[in-house]
């Protein structure tokens, strides 16, 4: 069986400097990769070519998912095809409800895999429960998709989102950022809710300690956009200890 | 066309028009006394009615048309247009759905407009389009035993002439500006409320049910009276696209509320905007304004405009009352090549008035759209409050937005806020709902419809779904 991700030799262009430059890694299901680098090693730009974000410009290499080209795939295909980013910065678009986006995003996944739409009734059934899953209140059915949230609040939307949307593969862009621990543990509950043989994680982090309770199968280093060091759990405690110096240097 | 050959025709109607042949359907163009006349007098109207129209008319002549407002108008031919014809078939309408073009038909489609209403729509010449007979009966049994009056304008003046004299021209006066002045010599029809003391109208009233509602025509006037503890809601205009000959459209809209009454007055506007290159369109000019006479009165006004080539409108209120509050809600579009140049007085008269302003503007393609409001505290106003927020949305780089607020403040009591923003559709908010799988044109539909939630909120639910369909519609492609 092909494997759920594989970036082979990928470099890409944004704003004309060249940010990747020949990264190789490959997922197979079931695997959760954690990805650790020193600012501007290309961990986001990374994440947004997965996705498919314009303005970013391949210069080679190939990314195929589940066996088939990714990149020739416009970003909302990519989205429904099962792949999912956790941003970084989540937007606020005012007005429009949270619940109502949630429910436009997943129709449009069951649709391009020919489902019906979505009973009314039994998708706020599902809200509700991945809800109280991501302690979520009550109150966000009602307000706008992040509007006024606070950073934490962010972030448990993109893991409720995520968790409603049952994505193959999700690319979490430093989720664990900018978040206290009570609240790191309640994201670190729900991406580990998602795990399961037939699912690829990839989180993209700065710190250890999101990697206490969402334990990787491999971590692996980035630095001048390609993996400078790929290891076990282990990598990142060692990274912690010592910084990312000592694998600049090997690489 | 030289004078002597318009004196020539206005002779001719003189003529062939009132004096003999009262069976003419339609006056040539051209537009003096013995226009005014005539119409009245096809009309049947009592002579009241005609000196105010003559009255109008000879204030019309000492005045020019306005150029304050930021919009390039193509210079309009008064004396080009004919100002009476009688509903009558146009031979080239189209005979059935199958003739009618077919990319107005694609948009009914996603309007969600029912079948039998898209041929009316289209102008499609039949007499009879749909059954809309039992509706009606059952609509007017229910405002009968209501004590509702509802009906054209028309109508109003041959069965509740006391009603006409005793209100009309008293909000608008027949001075007030240069298209309401025309209007008021040579107004066509329109709609007619009255509202009984006490009386909560039983159903929304919609010029849709409106007997007679065919061809009201470019000079519509419409006047709406709620009596002492009454309540209406009254929607006008319509989603779909509107076909009509007409270039200028000059209507006028009189809203009245005596002590605790409330009318809430909706507009979805859709006219012909104009092609692609902005050839073509409704020139739109219309005054509407609404006076809170009575103690806690309420004047709401809530527009969607998304339609006219040229849209010059500033529904307003003139709070007279104690502790009367106006309203003014407004969603207006401008894509392609079209201006709206669009807003609100607020007059503060009385004690402890209050208003309310919020205008959402959206300029697409070439489009221009402007908001001007005049927010007014009379010395008399104590504690007279006002909130205004006025917000723009650009998409694409080639339109713009301006906002024109004016402030006058003579109560030192008086408590205004202004807010405003400018924003654009932004990169990020498109790429987050194209990477959680919606595709493009549902994403622009998504932010726009929020952008306008609060007003769209504030309309009947029916309405609001329609409108919201409509956005979506005038703004097709306006990304990407």
């Amino acid at each position: 069986m092909s494997a759920l991700l594989e970036i082979s030799n990928l470099s890409a262009k944004v704003g004309g400097k060249n940010v990747l430059n020949g990264l190789s890694l490959t997922i197979g299901a079931g695997e959760v990769h954690a990805i650790m680098g020193p600012n501007g090693s290309g961990k986001s730009t990374l994440s947004y070519v997965l996705a498919g974000r314009p303005g970013y410009e391949i210069t080679g290499g190939s990314v195929r998912y589940r066996g088939a080209d990714l990149l020739s795939l416009p970003t909302e295909e990519r989205a429904r095809a099962g792949l999912f980013l956790g941003f970084q910065y989540p937007v606020e678009i005012p007005g429009v409800n949270n619940v109502y986006l949630l429910k436009a995003a997943l129709n449009a996944k069951r649709k391009a895999s020919g489902q019906q739409e979505v009973d009314a009734y039994e998708f706020l059934q599902l809200v509700r429960a991945k809800m109280k899953l991501m302690q979520i209140d009550e109150s966000f059915l009602k307000r706008g998709v992040n509007e006024g949230f606070s950073g934490g609040e962010k972030k448990r939307n993109e893991i409720l989102q995520m968790l409603v949307l049952e994505p193959a593969l999700a690319v979490l862009d430093e989720t664990d950022s900018g978040l206290d621990i009570d609240a790191l543990k309640v994201v670190a509950k729900g991406v580990n809710s998602l795990r399961s043989s037939e699912r690829g994680v990839l989180l993209i982090t700065h710190y250890q300690r999101l990697l206490d309770h969402v334990v990787p199968d491999f971590v692996h280093v980035l630095a001048r956009g390609r993996i400078a060091k790929t290891g076990g759990k282990e990598l990142a405690l060692e990274l912690e200890r010592r910084g990312y110096d000592w694998v600049l240097e090997v690489a | 066309m030289s004078t002597p050959e318009i004196d020539s025709l206005l002779q001719q109607s003189y003529r062939h028009g009132f004096v003999t042949d009262i069976e003419s359907d339609t006056l040539p163009p051209g537009l003096d006394e013995d226009v005014v006349r005539f119409i009245s007098r096809k009309k049947k109207e009592p002579e009241f009615l005609l000196n105010w129209r003559l009255k109008a008319y000879r204030h019309w002549l000492t005045m020019k048309e306005p150029h304050w407002a930021k919009l390039r108008v193509h210079p309009i031919d008064y004396q080009g247009i004919s100002y009476f014809s009688a509903p009558k078939r146009d031979p080239n309408a189209p005979k059935s759905l199958a003739e009618v073009d077919p990319k107005l038909l694609a948009t009914y489609e996603k309007l969600g407009v029912p079948l039998h209403e898209r041929a009316r729509l289209a102008g499609v010449a039949v007499d009879a389009v749909f059954d809309s007979v039992s509706v009606a009966t059952t609509f007017k049994e229910r405002l009968a035993e209501a004590g509702v009056i509802f009906c054209s304008f028309s109508d109003a003046v041959q069965k509740h002439p006391a009603l006409i004299e005793k209100y009309l021209g008293t909000v608008v006066p027949h001075t007030d500006n240069f298209f309401a002045a025309l209007n008021s010599a040579v107004f066509s029809d329109g709609s007619f409320v009255y509202v009984p003391p006490g009386v909560r109208c039983p159903m929304e009233l919609s010029t849709y049910f409106r007997i007679n509602a065919k061809n009201t025509g470019q000079f519509e006037r419409t006047l709406i009276i709620a009596a002492p503890g009454s309540h209406v809601s009254y929607l006008e205009g319509c989603t779909a696209p509107m076909r009509d000959e007409n270039q200028l459209h000059a209507a006028v809209v009189e809203l009245i509320t005596e002590d605790d009454a409330e009318i809430k007055y909706s507009t979805v506007q859709n006219w012909y905007p104009g092609d692609e290159r902005g050839i073509g369109g409704i020139y739109n000019f219309v005054t509407k304004r609404g006076e809170c006479r009575g103690r806690n009165s309420k004047i709401s006004w809530t527009q969607v405009e998304t339609g006219s080539a040229i849209t010059w409108k500033y529904p307003s209120c003139v709070l007279k009352g104690e502790n009367s509050v106006g309203e003014f809600y407004s969603v207006a579009t401008a894509n392609n090549y079209q201006q709206a140049d669009t807003g609100t007085k607020m007059i503060h008269i009385g004690a402890n008035t209050k208003s309310t302003i919020v205008s959402k503007g959206i300029s697409a393609g070439h489009g221009q759209n402007s908001y001007r409001g005049l927010v007014k505290i009379l010395p008399s106003a104590h504690g007279a409050r006002n909130f205004t927020q006025c917000d723009s949305l650009l998409m694409g780089g080639n339109c713009g937005a301006h906002t024109f607020p004016y402030i006058e403040t003579r109560n030192p009591s008086a408590t205004v806020e202004h807010e405003a923003s400018t924003s654009k559709i932004s990169e990020d908010q498109l790429f987050y709902c194209l990477q959680r799988g919606i595709d493009e044109e549902d994403a622009v539909n998504m932010i726009v419809s929020g952008f306008c939630k609060t007003v769209l909120d504030v309309l009947p639910m029916e309405f609001a779904v329609e409108a919201q369909n409509l956005l979506a519609v005038s703004l097709e492609g306006a990304v990407g």
